[in-house]
């Protein structure tokens, strides 16, 4: 049968680079490993050129596969499941590429692009590493292939297409008005693309410029964990003729390894920034099972990258680089595996539905088929690994260095372990769940594990690798010591670490933290000069030290500092039971100022969209000292595409020292605006007092006008002003006149509205003695009214600037190792 | 002994140490029931929305204050006060499934924090035979 309205070249033409990318990645492999494997260059030449080319027609391949489905996207070709599911017509162009990573298809898709350029880089710079290491990864290149392929093998479904057609994808298979005659049974109709009109749109959450940048960035930095491990699996692999490990790998390992870490590193605060700026849960970090699962390879990498240095420095420590750069990469595994299965349920806020258990066995197998003979070969191997018998001295560098990777790769287990929770619950049956506050129960950890770190990177710089000699030490360090004291001493002077929630002994620990890491920042720029005289060539790890140290100092004042803006404690009485805490949450009526801490907010007003159900929100904050007065325009996505409510954007005020950052909470609702409330009639006189729920009024006395324009109120007609003055409960008072016309016999009059007060009172009759009937109401209806979070985050910058710093810093070691290996081999 | 493995086993004691005062602090899924027997107790208990009773939210009288009726997965014969201090709790109409994190008190229950569990908008497409109402426009 035909369908009208259907493109289905592309979808053909994916299909087929699939195929080819499954066939070409898999001979690459087994080129490569034959190339690997062979005795000498005559035999391994053949099947190494057979292997790039095979490679070669692999990276072509991914790339079309990519092209195609871009155009698909670009085009809304919802005939395909996947542009009808992860876009829609109204979507900007810029957001289109997070339509990519939205789907588990792109983002095997996005892995398999940085793995074919890493490749081709490998290919040209490897070596004799070439043929093993470019085995690893067309292998694993194989495997992600089969992930986007979406063909049944003996009734398993191996891996999700991202070509499926929307009308097999089961989605319209229960539409009775896409079939012919309304009948399900039967087939579909040949115009239901006629239907399709539009897809289901971009999660709203996704639609921020951050989630279109950061993940490929992430994405490149998971990739290129694999090329440590392949180098350190090579290693074990391909020994020497007489049997000895061969450890040259580590050279071309060791910049790959800091390259790595930068963008990985830099990737994971994209995401962090990203949930600053988009999510609203209120900070950058939540300790997160999606984001725990990217920070332990990170954290595994760069204490790979030290026990790696002290190989190469001391002859220590290869035994645990082996075991860093494995583990690395196969917790890269475990977390797709855990992000992606679905296994984390009810532990995550992200909603990453499970491809149900064709995944989780697919990603197991994955798993198996790399880290079981990784880890054989390493045990296998064990013996012969080179390592020295002589205990290292306690004033060496690498003694302190090895410790320092030690406890944070220890930390970094400690956080997959309460991350895996939901794994172990699964395995062993049992029904452990998050603690009370599971952000404590990360942080009352860390912040030791901050403590140490900080105080290594500093002190370690200053130790020699073998042996240090006291005097040595004490000449050198002092100085820093000092500078860092003095700035101690002005944060004890001039600054605070108010978190105090969880007792003395967190805010010792908080405090602790932020000296050691000023220590830390002082001590690792000091050395730039005193420890290599100012030579920014190899200063690269020192930078990155410093950039780590205001990482570690931005997170502990910016966390530990800060406040509630939105602290509902004053403004609209909130009946405070016993022992409750004012709540985070603030009700602005519109065009009504509050009073909240230092600053006075007023919700101006709202505007829409115009091709979306997005509303911007206006909150205008002033502060009391005048000195700051802005906007902030926060957004909500309301009542998105079946959702109930609201999917809420921040919008934040930068300034260098701190971030004033707000969300909506709640609107009110437009259904219940419906006014149900009815006047109750008062009868009153001048000078009497009306109490409402709020407050009370007091009346005027009636004024009768004259000189009425005869042509409207007749000749009998009369208008009467009365003054009314409303005190309010708040201390606000309001003075209004309400107005009553008698024209030809009847009562014409408008009723008065304090919306602040919910109030609304209408003159009904005036009497000859002055008596008058008001009618009053009070409704909520009137109210139109926004809630909101607001906090500020005092030096967030030093965060964000820290992240830079270090990546740069890494950077620098990475091109200085490139360097010194050219340099080696055109000496050598 | 080398000074490195000593300090690796102090490391590893600290890090087990570490775990089990988690495992000691670590909440329970468990069930409403047992939330009302061991009051104060903090757990994670799965519930739904008791939709006959009002879901009171008044954000100008107090913007926090959010209080709504649950009925236990386990018994559906139940309801129980849940009382929320954190605002409104986006997607509560729509959800199937709440999981309420938190601990029973006197006459209801103290919620911490809430996870709504909707259905997944693609997922009951293909349940309930039914395409996305904005998706797919019939005419």
């Amino acid at each position: 049968m035909n369908y009208i309205g259907e493109h289905l070249l592309p979808g053909q033409l994916g299909h087929f680079f699939i195929t080819l990318s499954i066939v070409a990645s898999l001979l690459a492999s087994f080129a490569y490993f034959r190339a690997a494997q062979a005795k000498s260059e005559l035999e391994s030449n053949p099947w190494k050129k057979l292997a790039r080319y095979a490679f070669l027609v692999e990276v072509v391949s991914v790339f079309a596969i990519f092209s195609i489905l871009f155009y698909i996207l670009y085009n809304h070709l919802f005939e395909y499941k996947y542009a009808w599911q992860h876009s829609s017509r109204s979507l900007e162009l810029k957001y289109l590429l997070a339509c990519f990573w939205e789907g588990q298809e792109g983002s095997f898709l996005l892995w398999s692009i940085w793995h074919c350029l890493m490749g081709l880089i490998l290919i040209r710079t490897g070596k004799k590493w070439e043929a093993p290491v470019m085995s690893i990864l067309s292998f694993a290149q194989f495997i992600l292939a089969t992930m986007i392929a979406g063909i049944y093998i003996f009734g398993w479904k191996m891996g999700s297409n991202p070509f499926i057609l929307l009308r097999d994808s089961g989605v319209l298979d229960n539409a009775p008005a896409l079939h012919v005659d309304f009948d399900i049974t039967q087939p579909l109709r040949a115009d239901y693309m006629a239907s399709v009109k539009d897809g289901n749109d971009l999660n709203p959450l996704l639609q921020n410029y951050w989630m279109v940048i950061h993940p490929p960035v992430l994405f490149m930095g998971f990739a290129s964990t694999i090329v440590p491990f392949a180098f350190a699996l090579a290693g074990l692999w391909k020994r020497k003729a007489d049997g000895s490990i061969d450890d040259s790998w580590i050279k071309p390992a060791l910049p790959w390894s800091l390259f790595s870490a930068a963008v990985f590193g830099v990737g994971i605060m994209m995401g962090a920034i990203w949930a600053y700026e988009s999510l609203s849960f209120g900070g950058y970090w939540a300790w997160d099972p999606v984001e725990n699962a990217s920070l332990v390879p990170w954290m595994i990498l760069v204490s790979g990258i030290h026990t790696l240095l002290i190989y190469k420095h001391s002859g220590y420590s290869l035994k645990s680089t082996y075991v860093f750069f494995i583990l690395s990469f196969g917790f890269v595994l475990y977390s797709t595996f855990l992000t992606r299965t679905g296994i984390l349920g009810d532990a995550s806020v992200h909603a990453f539905t499970g491809e149900g258990s064709g995944l989780t066995y697919h990603l197991l197998a994955f798993m198996g088929f790399f880290l079981i003979p990784a880890f054989v070969l390493f045990i296998k191997n064990y013996r012969i690994i080179p390592a020295i018998k002589k205990e290292e001295s306690a004033s060496s560098r690498e003694f302190w260095m090895f410790i320092g990777s030690l406890v944070f790769f220890l930390s970094a287990i400690l956080i997959i372990g309460k991350t895996s929770v939901p794994v172990i619950n699964k395995v062993f049956g049992t029904n452990i769940a998050a603690p009370e506050d599971p952000e404590y129960a990360y942080n009352s950890i860390q912040v030791y594990v901050a403590v140490i770190i900080a105080v290594l990177t500093a002190i370690t710089q200053y130790l020699k690798y073998k042996e240090t000699s006291r005097s040595f030490f004490i000449k050198k360090f002092l100085v820093p010591a000092l500078i860092a004291a003095g700035l101690v001493i002005a944060l004890f002077i001039y600054g605070d670490i108010k978190y105090i929630k969880q007792g003395p002994g967190f805010h010792g620990a908080l405090w602790l933290a932020a000296i050691c890491s000023i220590y830390a920042i002082v001590a690792n720029a000091a050395y730039i000069w005193v420890g290599l005289r100012g030579s920014l060539k190899s200063a690269g790890g020192s930078i990155a030290h410093v950039g780590f140290g205001m990482v570690l100092l931005g997170i502990v004042i910016s966390s530990s500092n800060k406040e509630i803006v939105s602290q509902n404690n004053n403004g609209i009485p909130v009946p405070l039971g016993e022992g409750e805490k004012p709540g985070e949450n603030l009700a602005l009526v519109q065009g009504v100022t509050m009073d909240m801490g230092k600053y006075s907010l007023t919700y101006i007003g709202d505007s829409a969209h115009p091709k979306k159900q997005l509303s911007y929100y206006k909150i205008h904050f002033k502060s009391k000292d005048g000195k700051e007065e802005f906007t902030l325009t926060p957004n909500s996505f309301v009542n998105y595409k079946g959702n109930e409510g609201l999917m809420s954007n921040p919008d934040s005020r930068h300034y260098w020292d701190h971030d004033v950052f707000t969300y909506i909470t709640s609107i009110s609702n437009p259904d219940s605006e419906k006014d149900t409330a009815s006047f109750k009639t008062h009868t009153l006189k001048p000078g009497d007092t009306l109490f409402y729920s709020r407050g009370f009024l007091i009346m005027g006395e009636p004024q009768e006008k004259d000189s009425l324009p005869p042509d409207i109120f007749g000749d009998t007609g009369k208008l009467f002003e009365t003054p009314v003055k409303i005190f309010a409960k708040t201390g606000s008072v309001y003075s209004v006149t309400s107005r009553l016309a008698m024209v030809k016999g009847e009562n014409l009059s408008l009723p008065d509205t304090i919306t602040s007060e919910s109030l609304i009172f209408q003159m009904q009759q005036i009497k000859p003695d002055k008596s008058m009937e008001l009618g009053l109401k009070e409704s909520n209806a009137i109210m139109k009214y926004v809630t909101i979070k607001a906090y500020k985050f005092p030096f967030i910058n030093l965060l964000w600037f820290g992240v830079i710093i270090t990546a740069i810093g890494i950077l620098m070691s990475m091109v200085r190792r490139i360097q010194l290996n050219r340099m080696n081999r055109s000496g050598s | 002994m080398k000074k490195t493995q000593i300090i690796l086993l102090v490391l590893i004691a600290v890090a087990i140490a570490v775990l089990i005062s988690f495992l000691n602090t670590a909440g329970t899924y468990d069930s409403m029931q047992m939330a009302i027997e061991k009051p104060g107790k903090f757990m994670h208990v799965a519930v739904r929305l008791d939709k006959s009773k009002p879901v009171e939210y008044d954000p100008v009288k107090d913007a926090n204050f959010l209080s709504f009726h649950a009925i236990p997965v386990e018994d559906p014969s139940q309801s129980v006060k849940v009382v929320y201090r954190n605002g409104e709790i986006p997607n509560l109409m729509v959800s199937e499934r709440l999981i309420l994190k938190g601990k029973y008190e006197t006459d209801h229950f103290e919620c911490k924090d809430v996870q709504t569990k909707c259905p997944s908008k693609y997922k009951e497409e293909q349940a309930k035979g039914q395409t996305h109402p904005d998706s797919i426009k019939v005419n």
